[in-house]
């Protein structure tokens, strides 16, 4: 593997080909894989994600996440989507036997009643922090959402959306990075958010 | 704010839109991935292709359009039409579609929800129902099954709430009275939906002008509305239909 590589992990989630495509359209060259050691010359790491929380099992089982955790603390930026972005909570409601990285020591909740769940569709982007993310971005964006479950506000809350009160959709703290929304999905605003990614000087 | 979406569809067939709004500057306007793309890039919040081959032949025209479109455009693009088993559903996300759309099969077999959805997850699935009162109320609604050709003698609001509990991710449903009309979509069977589900509801069939999809987003109480033949009434394009539901007061993605 040459160095320079953005690599993308695979652990068989439904948005992995979308979220290549967009990673590509915006000039990453990228490594899928489902091997902890093609970690090693990783220059930015991606995890995608969509779906059941109990999905992010095997990054626990196959190694991939002590592997990260290592990278990303060496100063290899990574950004996760969606249950990208909840696996790096020390868990979820929605499969309790299953530990996230905990990267972030709260828990990811079921939306409350009373509102439709899950929620579906474009919502907009409330700056709370300073963003690297969204860097260029107009005020309040609009991005492509699509989940039932929710990460809390936290300090590393850079981006908060409203929907039954506010939850974490950006994240950034040193080399983490992660997005509750769908940036692949999310027109000309989530391009940008991935170029950034992309241009991320590593911390 | 959540706002509420304007999806646009198009009808293929053998892999070229047979229905729908056609754009007069395209090269090609039978094409379903140009039309995509001209749609996303129009303002539309999602694309869905609707496959109406009727043949399995001709099946992998339309992968062929869906792989092409989905290279190039980054909003949702959800497929259905012919989609009868989990292995018709994993080429289609294969090609790159987000979401597929089930319907006859579902009734035909309801498992196959919660197959599509433990896989892809329930987000990706949306189950799209057929249904037709006549002039009964909401709650008398049936479902009617092969592109609205067979009474299934189900109930929709019962259907919806099954399909939900099978894990639905959205409904997508058509109201046969109203589909054609252009006198506005049926807010009433909308809402009943609506209201005893979690899960978005899709409206479709019967708009005619812009007041209809303010109705069916307030009174019908729909979380999106597909839009298959807006340009017919003087509209050009997505995002002039959600400038002017904007200016009604409803949650619009703007600028898009």
């Amino acid at each position: 593997m040459s160095a320079g590589k953005t690599v993308v992990i695979d652990y068989q989630t439904g948005n992995l080909n979308s979220a290549c495509k967009s990673l590509r359209a915006v000039g990453a060259d990228l490594l899928v894989t489902q091997r902890p050691e093609d970690l090693k010359n990783a220059a930015r790491i991606v995890l995608p994600g969509v779906g059941h929380f109990a999905s992010t099992e095997r990054l626990t089982t196959s190694g991939i996440g002590d592997a990260l955790r290592e990278r990303v603390a060496e100063g290899v930026p990574f950004l996760g989507i969606c249950v990208g972005l909840q696996w790096l909570f020390a868990g979820s409601a929605e499969a309790s036997d299953t530990p996230g990285l905990g990267i972030f020591p709260e828990v990811c909740e079921r939306f409350p009643g009373g509102i439709k769940s899950p929620h579906v569709g474009w919502n907009s982007l409330e700056p709370v922090g300073e963003s690297r993310l969204l860097a260029g971005l107009p005020d309040s964006p609009y991005v492509y959402f699509t989940h039932s479950y929710r990460a809390p506000r936290i300090n590393a809350t850079t981006t908060v959306t409203n929907y039954g009160g506010a939850f974490s959709a950006v994240i950034e703290k040193d080399n983490w990075m992660a997005v509750q929304f769908h940036p692949e999905k999310s027109g000309a605003v989530g391009l940008k958010i991935l170029e950034n990614f992309l241009k991320v000087t590593p911390c | 704010m959540l706002t509420r979406r304007i999806i646009a569809c198009l009808d293929v067939s053998a892999g070229r839109v047979v229905k729908g709004v056609q754009f007069v500057d395209l090269i090609d306007a039978g094409d379903p991935a140009a039309l995509a793309m001209r749609h996303a890039a129009g303002g539309a919040d999602e694309i869905v292709f609707l496959d109406i081959t009727a043949t399995h032949e001709k099946r992998a025209l339309l992968l062929d359009a869906v792989r092409r479109a989905a290279d190039r455009i980054f909003v949702p693009l959800t497929v259905g039409g012919g989609i009868r088993s989990l292995d018709d559903a994993m080429l289609v996300f294969d090609a790159g579609a987000d979401k597929v759309s089930i319907n006859s099969a579902a009734l035909s077999r309801p498992e196959l929800i919660s197959e599509i959805g433990s896989r892809f997850g329930e987000q990706a699935v949306v189950v799209a129902i057929d249904g037709r009162r006549n002039s009964g109320s909401p709650e008398s609604a049936q479902v009617y099954a092969s592109g609205g050709r067979k009474a299934t003698g189900l109930n929709v609001i019962e259907w919806a709430k099954q399909a939900e509990g099978r894990g639905a991710g959205e409904i997508l449903l058509t109201s046969m009275d109203s589909d054609g009309t252009r006198n506005g979509f049926d807010c009433e069977l909308t809402a009943a939906v609506s209201a005893v589900v979690q899960i978005p509801v899709i409206a479709s069939g019967g708009a005619g002008n812009v007041g209809h999809f303010a109705e069916v987003f307030t009174r019908g109480r729909a979380d999106a509305a597909l839009a298959a033949s807006i340009f017919h009434f003087g509209i050009s394009d997505a995002r002039s239909l959600k400038e002017e539901l904007a200016a009604f007061g409803l949650p619009m993605r703007l600028p898009c």
